[in-house]
């Protein structure tokens, strides 16, 4: 029971939060769920906040997570055949007027960088190893 | 690609949540995604997707000799059932298709009390395993290194099943599963995913129908309460959640079959090339392939020129025989200590001490050779639409200060 109401309690403190944000003026921090954009990305999808993004959102994640679009690249084409492999083969309906536009997008802001046949190493993140086996970070 | 670490605070609108620690378990913040995308499993994986979840796991985490249950990447292709079963015993798999006289349907409890138990370790790798490098790249999940893992498996032989339901031999061609997965879509009637192998390897001693990892029930998220593992072959053949088995009189043609689906050109084509559905064929066996575990990428050595280094190893069929590095970019190789598999399909364990010549900065690259003179090669393999079978040799970075 005490853990119920301190869940209430909690519930409580997070309306209040949430409407002291969205009332203010110059809010310091965002308003959970609510379309932002933060570094050029959509807060809540992690898709590029440019062109026709809101098409994206309303036409693709029904179905799945924003992560298959973002962590993948292709030209028009290759955009494309996945929609119709979707159509063909998982039920997606046909975007009728909206097709185009998405896959402009797409191609544009999701477009295949050329890392030739074998790319080199990147994202490392450097630490000490001292020769003890002992492990720490550091930058440089 | 940014980097997504699944340690994070409760936070309400950037605000630390003040009872958080009092929050029963369970019971997620109303309108936040707080819950654990990815229960049972260890904080570093990184995650590909979330709807449908995929995970894979950095290299360092892997060292273990057998991967920990909660270190084994997640690929589904649908949503896992909602919620475990309350009575895992009365879980039913159904024996049937067009080599079977009669449909059979067996409890977990009557498969473990009628067939003899098998442990094996068996190493799963997802055939897109490396997509990531592709170039052009493929569609789908951009894995790097770790959609693979070698855990211990315990469970019934496929092949004692499928005898005591009478199938038939001459008949049989192919099996396929089917699981309890659900589509994205929410429609019931579409099924996720149904693979399957020829029925030369379904009847080997090592294709299992398992319930347990490591001793311990399946995590939800690789297939509670019993899945199918077929090693060696990409790991979409070993169902997960696992319901039926048909013993087909044809190449089994359910979803996930056909297409580009874990399919490759039949002959070679140059990278970006169009390829014709008739033209591409089923991946069987998985290349030969190793993953240096230890050190971790990005190690700086400031007091020391040597550096022992670790991985392991392991191949579709037959096994490795050698494992060699190169500090100097392949132009000179030298062997690394190799172990015998536990078992057949076990990945096996590599080890070697480097001495650097000098300060600088050094990739090393490990290559595994198969037992029939297959090497992983240096730059990426065959190119194909859907960027299954990159075995290209892994590589980490070292600095020596």
């Amino acid at each position: 029971m005490r853990s119920l109401r301190h869940f209430l309690l909690l519930l409580f403190l997070v309306v209040v939060l949430v409407q002291a944000c969205s009332t203010d003026e110059a809010p310091s921090a965002p308003p959970p769920r609510r379309e932002n954009i933060v570094d050029g990305l959509d807060s809540l999808t992690g898709l590029i906040a440019q062109g026709d993004y809101r098409l994206v959102k309303g036409n693709c994640l029904a179905c799945h997570s924003a992560k298959l679009i973002t962590q993948n690249r292709a030209t028009r084409e290759g955009w494309l055949d996945m929609i119709h492999w979707m159509q063909e083969t998982q039920g997606l309906p046909d975007l009728g007027k909206n097709e185009g536009p998405i896959v402009d997008y797409l191609a544009t802001y999701y477009a295949p960088e050329e890392t030739g046949r074998r790319p080199p190493l990147d994202s490392v993140e450097w630490y000490i190893l001292s020769a003890a086996g002992g492990q720490s970070s550091a930058e440089r | 690609m940014p980097y997504l670490n699944r340690r994070r605070f409760l936070t309400v609108a950037g605000l630390p949540v003040v009872f958080a620690a009092r929050l029963p378990a369970g019971i997620g913040l109303l309108g936040l995604e707080t819950e654990d995308p990815l229960p049972g499993k260890h904080p570093d994986l990184t995650i590909l997707n979330d709807r449908p979840v995929n995970a894979e796991t950095p290299p360092h985490l892997l060292d273990q000799r057998i991967t920990g249950a909660d270190r084994l990447f997640v690929r589904n292709n649908g949503i896992a059932p909602a919620s475990p079963p309350a009575d895992p015993s009365a879980w039913e798999l159904r024996i049937a298709g067009e080599a079977v006289p009669e449909p059979v349907v067996f409890t977990l409890a009557e498969l473990k009390q009628r067939f003899e138990h098998h442990t094996y370790q068996l190493t799963l790798e997802c055939g897109g395993n490396g997509r990531k490098e592709f170039s052009p790249p493929a569609s789908g999940n951009q894995w790097s290194t770790g959609a693979v893992g070698c855990p211990e498996w315990t469970g019934v032989r496929l092949r004692d099943v499928l005898e005591a339901a009478n199938f038939d031999r001459k008949k049989a061609v192919y099996v396929g599963y089917y699981g309890r997965d659900t589509h994205l879509s929410g429609d019931p009637d579409k099924v996720v995913i149904s693979r399957g192998v020829p029925i030369a390897k379904a009847l080997e001693d090592e294709t299992l129908i398992a319930w347990n990892m490591n001793g311990q029930p399946l995590p939800h998220l690789n297939g509670y309460p019993l899945r199918l593992l077929a090693s060696g072959y990409p790991a979409s053949v070993s169902g997960k959640w696992l319901s039926e088995i048909a013993v087909r009189d044809r190449v089994h043609d359910g979803e996930k079959m056909g297409g580009a689906s874990y399919r490759v050109p039949c002959k070679p084509v140059a990278p970006g090339a169009e390829v014709d559905d008739e033209d591409m064929c089923i991946i069987e066996e998985m290349p030969v392939k190793s993953l240096l575990t230890s050190p971790k990428t990005g190690a700086i050595l400031s007091d020391t020129k040597t550096l022992p280094i670790a991985g392991h190893a392991w191949c579709g069929s037959g096994a490795v025989s050698k494992v060699d590095y190169s500090i100097d970019f392949g132009s000179t190789w030298q062997a690394c200590a190799l172990t015998k598999p536990a078992n057949r399909y076990a990945w096996q364990h590599f080890s070697a001490q480097i001495e650097f010549p000098q300060e600088g900065y050094y990739e090393i690259w490990a290559r595994a050779t198969d037992d029939q003179g297959r090497a992983q090669p240096m730059v990426l393999p065959n190119w194909n639409p859907r960027g299954y079978l990159n075995n290209a040799c892994h590589r980490i970075a070292i600095k020596v200060v």
